[in-house]
């Protein structure tokens, strides 16, 4: 370790410690806790900046904070999945006194396969689960195919029938809207272009653009036939549609990010700095 | 037997949802192998905790390279699993929730996992930012519109947005900024993104149906 670093890591500690002391003294008369309280706080605006550090380069503040993410996050979600997962609806199933012991209402069978009694179907998943711990080990490793292929045949059995049914006839269904709405006349047709009273102008436009904007972007989509001529064409409306849609989506997700940082700046200069108000 | 088996798993499986979708007494069967899936789906998060461990106690006993970060990781690691499994810290004990308001699992989410979470995404804005700069060149048509889209839903969510067009008449208020990008949203937008589900869910079917019959096998691994 250089020099450098060390008078880095020696100031940031003094930074760290000011800052507990101070923060903690600033909730001394709000919270019983505020000695915990506040080392949280400055822990939490020290992760931010250190991943914040990034910006100016790669360096070990952030290093520190992305090894320290990958650790905890971890573990949360294996916490999360064992106490939800199995003590919430594995356990209650399975065994009345386990579930005296996590104090967890027990469950008579509602979902019980037919052909095994109620409690030995649901040790299924618990050998595949076991078999699939398997993968670590390096000879039994192979074993763990028969979970995974449990996975990957429900996960197609289910899906096949759902995108089937919400991502494609539901879509294709709701494309064929009517092109002449409402029809109250050339003169309404030209006056009334207002968009929150639903304008005969604009409804007919929305639906006509979504009409030929899904045709034109399945045409684009559809790789059998040479995009020339009026397919050609019909492909070139899809880029456009497709080009609006990414815009969107961009500016969407532009959107998100700015309003995550800007969460993350007035943690930092509000719970942290007390800056503004 | 490493490769029959797991196909006629999958077939089997993946057979049997499709099929009880047509028969009513089997319909709950989808609810029964949806909770055999999360309750694998915990074991899994265990397998890669457990890998996670192998892979960093190894850079730890090796004194690999940047073995001081992995062992950031696993003190986090088990820092996180220890007050989870055991709900240490929880005002509720056994019985409550894990999640408990004042809990330690809970404040170690909110001041760890939350600060480190949003923050890593937050980043992103910057570098967004100067994608931005790169994708927002009008060099031809396909970009100037994506340009003008992007641009147009941007300006439409701030107020400032508001205020460049609220001069609009109330009956060409389809032309003010806020609701233009409304109807692009609703419009074009709808449209693009319904292409792309059909898609999608066309994708999906096809490539199901590929991995029951056993044509795709990749999940598999390679033939040895």
């Amino acid at each position: 370790m250089s020099r450098t670093m060390i008078i880095l890591l020696a100031l940031v500690a003094i930074v760290f410690a000011v800052s507990w002391a101070a923060k903690s003294a600033s909730l001394d008369d709000q919270y019983d806790d505020y000695i915990s309280r506040g080392f949280l706080i400055t822990l939490a605006a020290f992760l931010t900046l250190s991943i914040l550090s990034f910006l100016y380069k790669d360096n070990p503040f952030y290093k520190f904070a992305e090894h320290l993410f990958v650790g905890v996050s971890a573990a949360y979600w294996m916490s999360l999945g064992f106490w939800s997962t199995i003590v919430g609806n594995l356990i209650p199933r399975l065994s009345v006194t386990l579930s005296a012991f996590f104090k967890v209402p027990h469950i008579e069978d509602e979902y019980a396969l037919y052909i095994l009694p109620d409690k030995v179907s649901y040790f299924i998943p618990v050998v595949l689960g076991i078999l699939l711990l398997m993968r670590l080990s390096k000879k039994a490793g192979w074993i763990s195919s028969w979970p995974l292929a449990f996975i990957v045949g429900t996960t197609a059995g289910l899906n096949l029938v759902r995108y089937l049914r919400s991502d494609f006839i539901e879509q294709v269904s709701s494309t064929f809207v009517p092109l002449l709405v409402d029809w109250q006349g050339t003169g309404r047709f030209f006056s009334d272009f207002n968009l929150y009273a639903y304008g005969q102008f604009v409804t007919m436009l929305g639906n006509w653009v979504i009409f030929i904007g899904v045709l034109c972007g399945l045409v684009y989509f559809f790789f059998s036939k040479e995009h020339k001529g009026i397919f050609g064409g019909a492909s070139r409306v899809g880029i456009w549609v497709l080009m609006i849609t990414f815009g969107a989506s961009f500016g969407y997700t532009v959107m998100g990010r700015i309003s995550l940082l800007v969460g993350r700046l007035t943690f930092l200069f509000h719970d942290w700095l007390e800056l503004i108000g | 037997m490493r490769r029959q088996v797991p196909l006629i798993i999958t077939f089997f499986i993946g057979a049997l949802l499709v099929i009880s979708v047509f028969i009513p007494p089997m319909v709950s069967l989808k609810e029964t192998f949806t909770l055999y899936f999360d309750i694998i789906a915990v074991f899994a998060f265990f397998l890669g905790g457990g890998n996670l461990l192998r892979v960093h106690l190894g850079k730890l006993y090796g004194k690999k390279q940047d073995w001081g970060f992995s062992l950031v990781t696993v003190a986090g690691f088990a820092m996180m699993l220890i007050v989870g499994l055991f709900k240490i810290g929880n005002p509720g004990g056994i019985a409550a929730s894990i999640t408990a308001e004042g809990s330690l699992f809970q404040k170690l989410f909110e001041y760890i996992m939350v600060p480190l979470g949003s923050t890593m995404y937050a980043l992103l804005a910057f570098f967004v930012a100067s994608a931005s700069y790169r994708a927002f060149r009008a060099k031809n048509r396909e970009a100037t519109i994506l340009l003008i889209g992007a641009f147009i839903i941007l300006l439409g969510r701030t107020p400032f947005g508001m205020m460049l067009t609220s001069w609009i008449p109330e009956q060409l208020s389809i032309l003010q900024i806020p609701n233009l990008a409304i109807w692009i949203m609703n419009g074009p937008n709808l449209a693009g993104q319904r292409a792309i589900m059909i898609g999608i869910g066309l994708g999906v079917v096809s490539m199901s149906i590929r991995i029951l019959l056993g044509i795709e096998r990749s999940y598999l691994g390679e033939d040895k």
